[in-house]
């Protein structure tokens, strides 16, 4: 028990992968102006990864290991999360079309993105078990939400300060992600 | 000729993936700690977009439109796993250095953007050329960020001290913060010089 929330704990907090591995940034920069689109995104991609890691897991061990692929997983897991995010997508929309007006959007821009492609292939690069993928994906999807609802709270108080003009836009939202950086660096005493 | 030129030159400065579009920041971040180290994604990642500029530009016409993405995407991560493998077997420790950045290179939205936008729609020299660039202008600025972080951050380029032995390095810059505040202030400096030039442009029409 112990192992698995030491597992959750490093991968929400001292792992955190937007501050600490730089992955997602795209999202990060481009959704963090905006704090409910924020909230929305993190539960998007803390959903998404956990159901992408699962099918990864399972294709990974019992058909990519057996036989010998393993160089073709980049490739494998690629297409595998692309063409599922399309096919939750098409779901979601059918069955849940109140769902889909809130999180639609959010799905089509986490298809191809680092911080979904990188759990699966972590996953596996660290010969995790099913259960430890599971917990491993959902710690690192909360991790991700937290930091980007942090910056937007952060960024709504930042139009009222007056930044100096180079740094405007992407130029103080890096700075501003730095000292968030630095203030997550101090969690990597708690192991 | 010159023309090629030009298309090769907006991807160095006026269009640079880094500063300018602000695109495929993950590894200019997680791998920029040592000059080889982003000297080797550089290098990485202007073969991948070169080719698959390359390849895109080949199967334009071949490829339906409704399906363009998943082409692309598939195309880019077989020349990703050739990277993989060739660097996994000539050069281990670089290989083992980039760690999971060097599978990511797939999901770089800078490749996916100029397959897209580009390379769907030029010829093979041209697409060639725009790749060839933009991957330059990424290695650029890899290197710039690169140099700043090893020297300040361990005092050392390339592996060789550069300051004397009571240089005191400043930590922080080889830790993520130190990253996400030099990026800041890099781009930043580059939107201020591009907006002296275009000034210095237009005072020069003017009179």
């Amino acid at each position: 028990m112990a192992e698995y929330f030491t597992l959750l704990v490093g991968a929400v907090l001292i792992n955190n992968f937007v501050l600490t591995k730089f992955l997602g940034l795209c999202i990060f920069f481009g959704i963090s102006k905006n704090l409910s689109a924020s909230i929305g995104m993190g539960m998007a991609v803390t959903s998404v990864m956990t159901m992408s890691s699962i099918l990864a897991w399972i294709v990974y061990f019992f058909v990519l290991q057996p036989f010998g692929l393993e160089f073709l997983t980049t490739i494998v897991f690629v297409v595998l999360t692309a063409s599922f995010v399309q096919l939750l997508e098409l779901v979601i929309k059918k069955q849940a079309p109140a769902l889909y007006n809130m999180w639609g959007i959010y799905l089509l821009l986490i298809a191809t993105n680092c911080i979904v492609l990188a759990v699966p292939i972590l996953n596996v690069e660290n010969e995790y078990s099913l259960l430890k993928s599971i917990v491993f994906a959902i710690g690192s999807g909360v991790g991700f939400a937290l930091a980007l609802i942090l910056m937007a709270s952060l960024r709504e108080k930042l139009d009222y300060a007056d930044v100096p003009k180079p740094l405007q836009g992407i130029g103080i939202a890096f700075i501003l992600a730095g000292m968030l950086s630095l203030a997550f660096l101090g969690f990597s005493g708690m192991m | 000729m010159s023309e090629l030129w030009q298309i090769f030159k907006k991807g160095l400065l006026e269009e640079n993936p880094i500063f300018i579009l602000a695109l495929s920041l993950c590894p200019a971040l997680a791998v920029t700690t040592t000059v080889i180290n982003g000297l080797t994604m550089g290098l990485t990642v202007t073969f991948v977009i070169t080719s698959n500029n390359v390849v895109v530009s080949l199967i334009r016409n071949f490829v339906n439109p409704k399906v363009r993405v998943p082409v692309y995407i598939t195309s880019i991560a077989t020349i990703v796993t050739v990277a993989q493998l060739v660097l996994q077997a000539y050069f281990p420790l670089l290989y083992k250095a980039m760690g999971i950045y060097l599978a990511l290179v797939v999901v770089f939205a800078i490749i996916l953007a100029r397959a897209e936008v580009f390379a769907s729609k030029h010829g093979v020299v041209k697409s060639f050329c725009d790749g060839f660039g933009m991957g330059c202008g990424f290695t650029a600025a890899m290197l710039v960020i690169a140099a700043i972080r090893e020297v300040t951050g361990s005092g050392t380029f390339l592996g060789y001290p550069v300051f004397g032995e009571n240089f005191n390095p400043m930590l922080m810059m080889i830790l993520p913060p130190g990253a996400f505040i030099l990026i800041g202030y890099l781009v930043a400096g580059t939107k201020t010089w591009l907006r002296k030039i275009e000034e210095a442009k237009l005072k020069k029409e003017a009179a």
